[in-house]
């Protein structure tokens, strides 16, 4: 019998069915991936080996840890097994830490609670297990707190007490979707190593197929709470069987097609930006520290072009893009659309405000639950001198909503009613409504499914054939940035440390940074080669 | 955490100096004579002039802030013109009835609230939640004056066990003293209590659904362990919040539950000083009030950064 084997899970809440007939093992020493969209189910099929459901969940068919039934264990038996036969690595690291407490008491925890060792044993063994995930003692005491760690210190803080006690299986849900590339490539390092190590079993639930052809030993799609399909990971690649997965790779891999740049014309000109922020005193009367998060950039924006920036968390591009949209002031340099300036005085120049749109990352926090699509659409007209009244604002809102695919019957809809990918059309509908000529994004497809992404890509495209549409699109994921742009920014510590056309930097790197992240990003395998080194063996 | 300390700190003056400033005038623009008051309408003219000299009202008003002022800090509040004994004196007898009380209440209070509210989280939804939030809604709801007549009537004419109003004094011993403000206490304490327990339940709550309690449970921790060792701490803060504003209201906003029991403690103290338009005792009890209440907050502000590291490392 396997480490773990789940057998025709099934699972229901009420009357939803979120799981059916999910079967699935997992070996000492092997790396199974369990992957989908969103819905799909493979998070709960995570939480129910840990035992941790919502209430009123209903579930049948078995589940066997190291042979014993889950399923028919009590709760305090499960108390007994987790944390100590199995360990689990969350998604968000910024959250998953009691913020109170130091990390040594976080870790030391795991080991008391199941009366593993006496307290001093405990914290030795806190000590060597953070040490083995890349917190050495001379950096990261037992006293620190989550508070003083950054996102992937943090996520290596829930690794070292998920494996403190070396549990058999270890789980991890999405553990490197919240982090940067960089980070990411180092924390799927160190699981790898401590499933070679300590000959766990790993079961990683993830939405991002790179990850998953790089890691997995074998894999497990999943689609509305059923499997689609499983195998050994090279083989799967090699010849998907299930429609569903082929669908997930070519979505995965999307490329678009963009119509032709027009002659190089500036739009958007910025020259030696500098964005400060005032920190607060270290001591009292002391004077205020400065932080420069912008250190004096330049670039500029061609009409018609599709600008891409990356870079990753803390590197200043969110700032940046704040500058630009005129929200906050500048400290200095200049940012000019169409020879005007975005900032006059001391308020944004509104003159200028409506030639810019902006689309945000979160499909569900960037809209008000209270009003109606026609109105959360309508928003930026306030920029307008005389905005459209009657007639002509419906027609302007039927329009924007046909633009993005929708129908104008949805104007008189409420943002709930709406999926992560509709909204997100809502959004570009919104931007699209006052005829901008350039349209911010920020990181406005990273919260979608890959499916869902490749759909909006494609609406960009077209948009921007269909309307002149000029592009500023700022993203972590390298991938998208290389599909959707003609040039890119590649953005480090508040300074622009490389810029060209997306293919050529894509392809050769100059800056020591860009070829770090472009080699950290994980790529999905070339499947041609792969079926072809299959069949030769 | 110095600096914090610090700015807290510097917070405190302020607001006492920019309190003071406006307590005092705002008494003064009420309309009144303190002199004209205490002699009566048909006084003489000469007469009420020579009571206004020598209460000190007929020098410029800043003069008599800054004598005023400089009185607080040294802690001669000055004279009572009713009285015409030391409003210090005055304040410190009633003091040490106000703020046993306060403190004796608050205790009640926080002991109730704190079970209560932890106990209606753990059973969220269930009969003991239930029950909990129900008598909630009714202590929040009683009016706490009905309520010490309600005990009056069992414990002290039925039952017999403390008497119905009036305060012992602490010279006939500690346990006479807390004994006769037991009724009181309890009458002070229970709708505080009431909210207070609501806060906790629900701050508790936010906290049972932050990922961090997720994590505990997936070290082993059962639900119960969980609640105590993550839950209840993070829970503190907007609970100290309340409770700092409880220290205050008991303080000065006990003058109905005093006049219930008949008790000598401060709010009748300004109630009666502001009958007989004695402004002098109004401003010094205001101030002393302010005081209190600034100090506990600034309590609270220290007792946050206790609680929570990030404020500690925050400079």
């Amino acid at each position: 019998m396997s480490l773990l084997q789940i057998d025709n899970l099934s699972m229901d809440i009420v009357s939803t069915s979120i799981l059916r007939d999910v079967t699935l093992t997992v070996d000492p020493g092997e790396i199974v991936a369990v992957t989908g969209e969103s819905g799909s189910g493979k998070s709960m099929t995570a939480f129910s080996v840990m035992q941790l459901l919502p209430e009123r969940v209903k579930t049948s068919g078995s589940i066997y840890l190291d042979g014993k039934d889950l399923l028919q264990a009590s709760e305090a038996e499960m108390c007994r097994l987790r944390g100590n036969t199995v360990g689990m690595v969350f998604q968000e690291p910024m959250t998953a830490l009691n913020p109170v407490k130091t990390i040594g008491d976080q870790v030391t925890e795991t080991i008391l609670i199941h009366k593993a060792m006496s307290p001093a044993d405990a914290k030795t063994r806190a000590r060597e297990v953070l040490d083995r995930v890349g917190l050495p003692a001379d950096r990261f005491p037992l006293s620190r707190y989550p508070h003083e760690l950054s996102g992937g210190q943090r996520q290596r803080v829930v690794i070292a007490m998920a494996i403190a006690l070396r549990p058999k299986l270890l789980i991890a849900d999405e553990p490197t979707t919240a982090l940067d590339v960089t980070t990411q490539a180092q924390i799927l390092d160190l699981l790898k190593g401590l499933v070679e190590d300590f000959g766990m079993g790993l079961l990683m639930i993830t939405h991002d197929l790179a990850v998953v052809a790089d890691m997995a030993d074998r894999i497990v799609v999943m689609r509305r709470g059923e499997v689609v399909e499983r195998g050994p990971t090279r083989s799967l690649l090699a010849q998907m069987k299930h429609p569903y997965t082929r669908q997930l790779f070519e979505a995965s891999g999307h490329q678009v097609d963009l119509p032709p740049r027009p002659e190089p014309k500036p739009l958007l000109e910025v020259k030696d930006v500098v964005r400060d922020y005032r920190l607060p005193r270290t001591r009292p009367f002391a004077p205020h520290g400065q932080f420069r998060a912008v250190k004096g950039v330049s670039f500029e924006l061609h009409r018609g072009e599709r600008l891409g920036l990356v870079g990753e968390s803390g590197c200043g591009k969110s700032t940046l893009t704040r500058a630009l949209l005129g929200l906050e002031p500048i400290q200095g340099g200049s940012i000019t659309l169409d020879g005007e300036p975005v900032f006059s005085g001391t308020k944004p120049n509104l003159a200028v405000r409506r030639k810019m749109q902006v689309v945000f990352q979160d499909p569900f926090g960037s809209f008000n639950p209270r009003h109606r699509v026609d109105r959360l659409i309508t928003e930026p007209f306030f920029l307008l001198d005389e905005p459209p009244t009657g007639k002509a604002r419906e027609a302007a809102i039927g329009e924007a909503l046909e633009a993005v695919g929708l129908t104008a019957k949805d104007a008189r809809k409420y943002i709930h009613e709406f999926s992560g990918g509709q909204r997100q059309r809502i959004a570009i509908a919104r931007a699209l409504i006052i005829r901008p000529e350039l349209i911010l994004f920020d990181e406005a497809v990273s919260a979608l499914d890959v499916s869902v992404r490749a759909q909006i890509l494609d609406l960009l495209a077209d948009l921007c054939r269909a309307y002149d549409l000029s592009y500023l699109f700022i993203s972590h994921d390298l991938s998208v940035v290389r599909t959707v742009t003609d040039r890119v920014l590649v953005m480090k510590s508040g300074e622009i440390v490389e810029q060209g056309e997306t293919e050529e930097v894509f392809s050769n790197p100059r800056h020591p940074y860009t070829r770090t992240l472009i080699d950290a990003a994980p790529v999905l395998p070339d499947l041609d080669a792969l079926g072809r080194s299959l069949t030769d063996a | 955490m110095l600096n914090y300390i610090f700015k807290r700190f510097l917070s405190l003056i302020v607001s006492l100096a920019v309190a003071s400033l406006v307590i005092f005038f705002v008494i003064e623009v009420a309309p009144g004579d303190p002199a004209q008051f205490m002699l009566g309408i048909n006084a003489q003219p000469d007469t009420v002039a020579a009571l206004r000299s020598e209460l000190g009202l007929d020098v410029p008003k800043w003069q008599r802030y800054l004598g005023w002022v400089g009185g607080l800090v040294t802690g001669d509040f000055g004279t009572s013109y009713t009285y015409r004994t030391p409003i210090s004196t005055m304040i410190a007898d009633r003091l040490w009835v106000s703020l046993p009380l306060a403190i004796y209440a608050l205790t009640l209070s926080t002991v109730i609230a704190f079970p209560a509210g932890i106990y209606a989280a753990a059973r969220r939804g269930k009969g003991g939640d239930m029950a909990v939030m129900g008598a909630t809604q009714l202590g929040v709801a009683v009016p706490n004056f009905w309520f010490a007549m309600m005990m009056v009537l069992i414990f002290a004419i039925n039952l017999r066990w403390f008497s119905a109003g009036g305060f012992a004094g602490w010279d006939k011993g500690l346990w006479t003293g807390i004994h006769s403000l037991t009724l009181p206490a309890v009458s002070l304490a229970l709708p505080q209590a009431a909210i207070l327990a609501r806060v906790m339940r629900s701050a508790l709550l936010d906290i049972l659904g932050e990922d961090f309690m997720r994590t505990a449970r997936a070290k082993g921790l059962t639900r119960r362990q969980a609640l105590w060792r993550h839950g209840v701490r993070n829970a503190l803060i907007p609970v100290l919040t309340i409770i700092g504003l409880q220290f205050s209201f008991l303080l000065a906003g006990s003058i109905i539950i005093e006049q219930v029991f008949y008790l000598p403690g401060l709010g009748r103290l300004v109630f009666q000083a502001i009958s007989s338009r004695d402004l002098i005792v109004v401003e010094s009890v205001v101030m002393l009030l302010v005081f209190a209440v600034i100090t506990v907050n600034f309590l609270v502000d220290l007792a946050y950064a206790a609680v929570d590291p990030r404020l500690r490392s925050r400079t």
